[in-house]
């Protein structure tokens, strides 16, 4: 098959958890890594390696292990400019995940009645909830595009949407329900001719599209670690200096401060004015050693892996009557998750059949309630690859679907 | 996971043909509860006359095991005095909550007993019960109505 990474079966072994046997002798066929990625080996020693050698709080402890945590958390804030090209160390702030990324912005962007923040109908409801909420906060309307019946961003009513007065245009990348890969660059294009700053929410970019913040020319880039295989409790916020610089803190609390009197605080310069508390540390340490993996590999390879397994699954799933798949069907044009439904079979069903054959999928709404509805959908089932999926695993599916099929009585 | 120990034929039978499917008048009292970590949804609705379930009424999307379970609610309640039913959502609730070692009392729970492999499957529970805390919340309702 064209397109495979060429050491699969090495990239495989990189991987512990995918020798488990699951209940009922079953080899784990884990097709849920849109949801959280599994860890290489290298990952998890990294984080051990920390934990039993060099933990100490960071930027504080006057002692050679404070020293060594202290590079560690840094290092790892260099590899993450590294990996999303970012001209500034000192843009990209440690969050715990992809949605805090997206709250710190949407409570600090100056807005106020009369602004307005446009969204889409296919984001996750981490990009949608904040933005709501911050537009009830401060009195400026949320607008949205829409979903074309292909599961492309409906834009052809950006010159109205993009106004004047538009503050923030938020989006996502790649969508986590449809697959989309969205015209992010275009759409920041227009964004910047209106004055808008552009958020795009990259948690499902960021494990299999090369990431240049610089390319795209966005304002902030979230994305969280769990998805590139590092550990959860980490996330990412990149955002440019100039408008870090400008926005008030996020939270409040120890590390992000200049000086403190009871009467008033000044603040840290960035990137730690924006990280109150002790952070994620040695969760920072496994981020790190993960884009090291992920850039050992190379995301353009890892990208053609994606489209090559995600072209095959979209051919199996086609071959399987009664499947229909939801958003894009051309692999090129999308990424590894793809959801779809199978007629006659609830969601919840299709993967608890699926789950007794050892096969992981995801199965509901994927924090993505607006978009299903779209479609006129409750739920859905959703498989997504990731660089060490084989095709087996998706001809496992297949069968697995098929058996779905039967043992329910249906087509 | 022993597949058929979930998917009971009873289940399965009452999943393709539920009983009781729909939303009728009269009713005191409607409520809509979802499952928010699937998105499952019901909209059932209650009739009482004194203390009598007279109608128990819903619209239901989701799985298997909460369309069956709500069709085997209705046929356990209605017709009920509502202390006898509100009885029956206690012992499913204990059965659901048992992780597979309460045994059910047939006479009390009828067809519902066929629920006892779901409490193995934790995940699963929040699917049986949707109806049934929809029902008690809906009584109830119905109840400081009627009263």
């Amino acid at each position: 098959m064209d397109g495979l990474l060429p050491d699969l079966d090495v990239i495989r072994k990189d991987f512990p958890i995918l020798e488990r046997t699951l209940d009922g002798g079953h080899k784990l066929v884990y097709l849920d890594s849109a949801n959280t990625s599994q860890k290489p080996q290298v990952v998890i020693d990294a984080m051990v390696d920390h934990l039993e050698r060099h933990n100490a709080n960071i930027a504080r402890a006057m002692h050679q292990l404070g020293a060594e945590s202290t590079a560690a958390f840094e290092g790892a804030r260099d590899k993450v400019a590294a990996f999303l090209n970012a001209p500034s160390r000192d843009e990209v702030i440690f969050t715990k995940n992809a949605s805090e990324a997206l709250n710190l912005v949407a409570r600090t962007v100056p807005l106020g009645p009369g602004d307005r923040v446009v969204i889409t109908e296919m984001e996750h409801h981490s990009n949608i909830v904040p933005w709501q909420l911050a537009t009830e906060r401060t009195g400026a309307e949320l607008r949205w595009f829409g979903i074309t019946d292909d599961g492309e961003l409906d834009l052809s009513n950006i010159d109205e949407l993009l106004v004047p007065g538009t503050k923030v245009v938020a989006l996502t990348w790649v969508s986590n329900m449809l697959g989309t890969i969205n015209p992010v660059a275009e759409i920041a294009r227009r964004a910047h001719e209106v004055g808008a700053v552009v958020v795009l929410d990259a948690s499902q970019a960021a494990p299999q599209l090369p990431i240049d913040v610089q390319a795209v020319d966005a304002d902030f880039v979230a994305f969280t670690g769990h998805k590139v295989t590092g550990p959860t409790g980490i996330g990412v916020l990149w955002g440019r200096s100039e408008l870090l610089n400008a926005y008030p803190p996020f939270l409040g609390g120890g590390e992000m401060i200049a000086t403190v009197t009871m009467e008033k605080s000044t603040w840290a310069p960035i990137p730690h004015k924006f990280e109150a508390g002790t952070p994620p540390i040695v969760e920072a340490v496994g981020l790190g050693a993960a884009l090291d993996y992920l850039s050992h590999i190379g995301l353009d390879a890892i990208h053609a892996h994606e489209v090559a397994i995600t072209r095959y699954l979209l051919a199996g799933l086609a071959s399987v009557s009664g499947v229909s798949v939801l958003g894009p069907l051309d692999a090129a044009r999308r990424g590894g998750a793809v959801s779809f439904e199978l007629a006659g079979v609830h969601p919840h069903d299709v993967a608890q059949l699926l789950d007794s054959r050892g096969i992981a999928v995801r199965a509901g709404h994927h924090c993505a309630k607006p978009a299903h509805r779209r479609f006129g959908v409750q739920a859905s089932t959703r498989a997504s690859s990731y660089l060490y999926t084989e095709p087996a695993e998706i001809d496992a599916l297949i069968d697995g679907l098929e058996y779905t099929k039967s043992y329910f009585k249906v087509g | 996971m022993d597949l058929d120990s979930l998917y009971q034929e009873i289940i399965l039978d009452h999943y393709r043909t539920p009983h009781h499917a729909g939303l009728r008048e009269p009713f005191e009292a409607e409520v809509h509860h979802v499952n928010p970590t699937c998105g499952d949804e019901v909209t059932l609705r209650v009739h009482l006359d004194g203390v009598t379930v007279v109608d128990v009424s819903y619209a239901a999307e989701g799985c298997s095991i909460s369309q069956a379970s709500a069709s085997v609610m209705t046929d356990l309640v209605i017709g009920k005095p509502l202390p006898e039913a509100l009885e029956a959502h206690a012992a499913f609730l204990e059965l659901m909550q048992g992780k597979g070692q309460v045994e059910p009392d047939e006479d009390v729970l009828e067809d519902g007993i066929a629920f006892a492999g779901v409490a193995k499957f934790p995940a699963r529970v929040k699917c049986a019960l949707l109806s049934w805390m929809a029902f008690k919340d809906a009584a109830l309702q119905a109840q400081g109505v009627s009263s």
